[in-house]
């Protein structure tokens, strides 16, 4: 039983990563339809900064807290501007272009962050400093959950809560929807497309940079191609759950996480991608939608 | 109130619209009329700048309308109605009411309006939290006409009001079009096929032929032109 609370835990906090950096793919996808390849670039330019800014507090005698949060601070400013800065350089030019061409140009975005940190910083793995205390009421129950396993989830869902605030109930919210819904309607009521775009990819790289600081916290080490791999991984959650839906990609990424959670802990650690991509194949065959998706209807 | 100077657009290298020149004044209902892919529609997203305009000029209440982007112009008062009514359809009536004046920053002078509305066509009262999409054509152009009074338009532009609408519903929506005209005294561009109907509640009409303006003039003078009465009446 406690190997199973473990288990799941485990996928718990996989899950919170996920989602965090899935819902930055499913927005992009909601109001443009493009899969931005370079967003998993974006969490780990964060995790990245972070590992700098706090090296900076740590030198200037911060405490442990106050460094890990004002090292996530600067990651969060730092992804956000690479989020916008993205957007306007690689995607924006290639609006009216053909469908195949920002995604090109997203791919090669991706590359190019990637050998750009890797010939900045370094190629090899670099240790990231322990940010998160160990809190003492976990004690009891340390042997299965770590704080900074509780960190993330709680991080995590306070993220979820605010987005879903945001996108129901502001008038930039709304502003979203309608774009996503409509772009040409949404300039002809007065929405300032463009500038719902930049919120978009903001919004979207700085919750990807909360889960870059929080993992590499967690894990200890980063190096220039994590953002790959957990960007294949948040893409796969984000279309499990049905790209272009918020809670689609939160549901996809808890899904997700368990199963490779499950897999490493049952099978074997060698399977643990067999599985979850199965998982994927399995529901776009029988669910290509996702599991919350909407078909897209044509429009009348 | 509204001027178009020598209007040319271009889709690659086909030209759309010819030196099109329109004055509309304050205060009237203005038809154009013309046969499919004339331009019509074109001419009303130059007009929004949905479609950059390559050269000439568009002035509105004396002002360029040159290099402004569609929330600019949305602001200065023009509201414009697209073909296909183009409803946020997985958003509720009230809330697609709602960004009809997203723009506007009175909250009770908002809502007034939304009462209003809801007076004007009960339906939608009834259909409040309904989701767009789920409504029939009728109620969507309601709703779509609707949506851009919120914006409390100075000059509404309406596309194909009629499109694939019942006889009776395009009845209603035509008195309600002169309805605003003369109980809010909103000046309106009206883009029609049904050039009939267009011609009737119209002050004056405009006929588009292959990107240019072929006629104009006084709308009950242009229902008795022979040719107008043979190519676009099917009389």
């Amino acid at each position: 039983m406690e190997y199973f609370a473990e288990l799941f835990l485990g996928g718990l906090t996989r899950g919170s990563i996920y989602a965090l950096i899935a819902i930055g793919y499913t927005m992009v996808y909601g109001i443009i339809e493009l899969i931005n390849f370079a967003h998993g670039e974006i969490y780990m330019i964060g995790a990245f900064t972070a590992l700098i800014a706090a090296s900076v507090f740590n030198f200037l005698g911060f405490g442990q807290i106050t460094v890990f949060l004002l090292a996530t601070a600067v990651a969060i400013i730092y992804s956000a501007a690479y989020g916008f800065t993205i957007e306007k350089i690689a995607y924006k030019p290639l609006r009216n272009a053909h469908r195949l061409s920002p995604l090109i140009s997203a791919i090669g975005m991706s590359i190019f962050l990637q050998n750009y940190v890797m010939l900045a910083q370094t190629s090899n793995f670099v240790r990231f400093p322990k940010l998160i205390p160990d809190f003492e009421f976990i004690e009891p129950v340390a042997h299965i959950i770590g704080s900074s396993e509780i960190v993330i989830f709680v991080v995590a869902a306070i993220v979820m809560l605010a987005l879903t605030f945001l996108i129901k109930f502001t008038k930039t919210g709304k502003a979203m929807r309608a774009t996503a819904q409509d772009k040409t309607m949404a300039m002809l009521i007065g929405i300032n497309v463009d500038f719902i775009i930049s919120i978009t990819f903001i919004i979207g790289s700085a919750i990807a940079a909360i889960g870059g600081v929080l993992i590499a916290a967690h894990i200890g080490q980063i190096n220039f191609y994590i953002g790959f791999v957990a960007g294949i991984k948040a893409f796969t959650a984000a279309v499990l759950g049905g790209i272009g839906s918020i809670y689609g990609a939160a549901l996809g990424a808890f899904v997700l996480g368990w199963t490779e959670s499950f897999a490493t802990g049952y099978v074997s650690s060698d399977y643990e991608d067999l599985f979850a991509f199965s998982l994927l194949v399995i529901i776009l065959i029988f669910k290509p939608e996702g599991l919350v998706g909407k078909s897209t209807a044509p429009k009348v | 109130m509204l001027k178009l100077e020598d209007i040319n657009v271009f889709y690659g290298n086909i030209q759309a619209l010819t030196d099109v020149n329109i004055e509309i004044y304050e205060g009237e209902i203005i038809a154009l009329i013309g046969a499919n892919g004339a331009g019509k529609t074109t001419t009303l997203m130059a007009i929004s700048a949905i479609i950059p305009q390559k050269t000439g000029k568009i002035f509105f209440m004396g002002e360029d309308l040159r290099n402004r982007s569609p929330d600019q112009i949305v602001s200065l008062g023009i509201s414009h109605v697209p073909e296909g009514r183009h409803i946020f359809p997985h958003l509720t009536v009230s809330e697609n009411l709602d960004l009809g004046a997203f723009l506007r920053k009175d909250k009770k002078m908002i809502k007034e309006d939304m009462e209003y509305l809801y007076n004007l066509f009960p339906i939608l009262a009834k259909r409040k939290n309904q989701k767009g999409g789920t409504l029939s054509g009728g109620e969507q152009q309601m709703l779509a006409i609707s949506r851009a009074l919120m914006a409390k338009p100075r000059l509404l532009l309406l596309d194909e009001p009629s499109l694939g609408l019942a006889p009776i519903i395009v009845k209603q929506i035509f008195e309600i079009i002169k309805k605003i005209n003369k109980e809010s005294n909103t000046t309106i561009f009206l883009v029609e096929q049904n050039a009939n109907l267009a011609l009737k509640v119209s002050f004056r009409g405009y006929v588009m032929e292959n990107g240019k303006i072929i006629f104009k003039g006084p709308s009950d003078g242009l229902i008795k032109n022979k040719k107008i009465k043979s190519a676009y009446l099917g009389l």
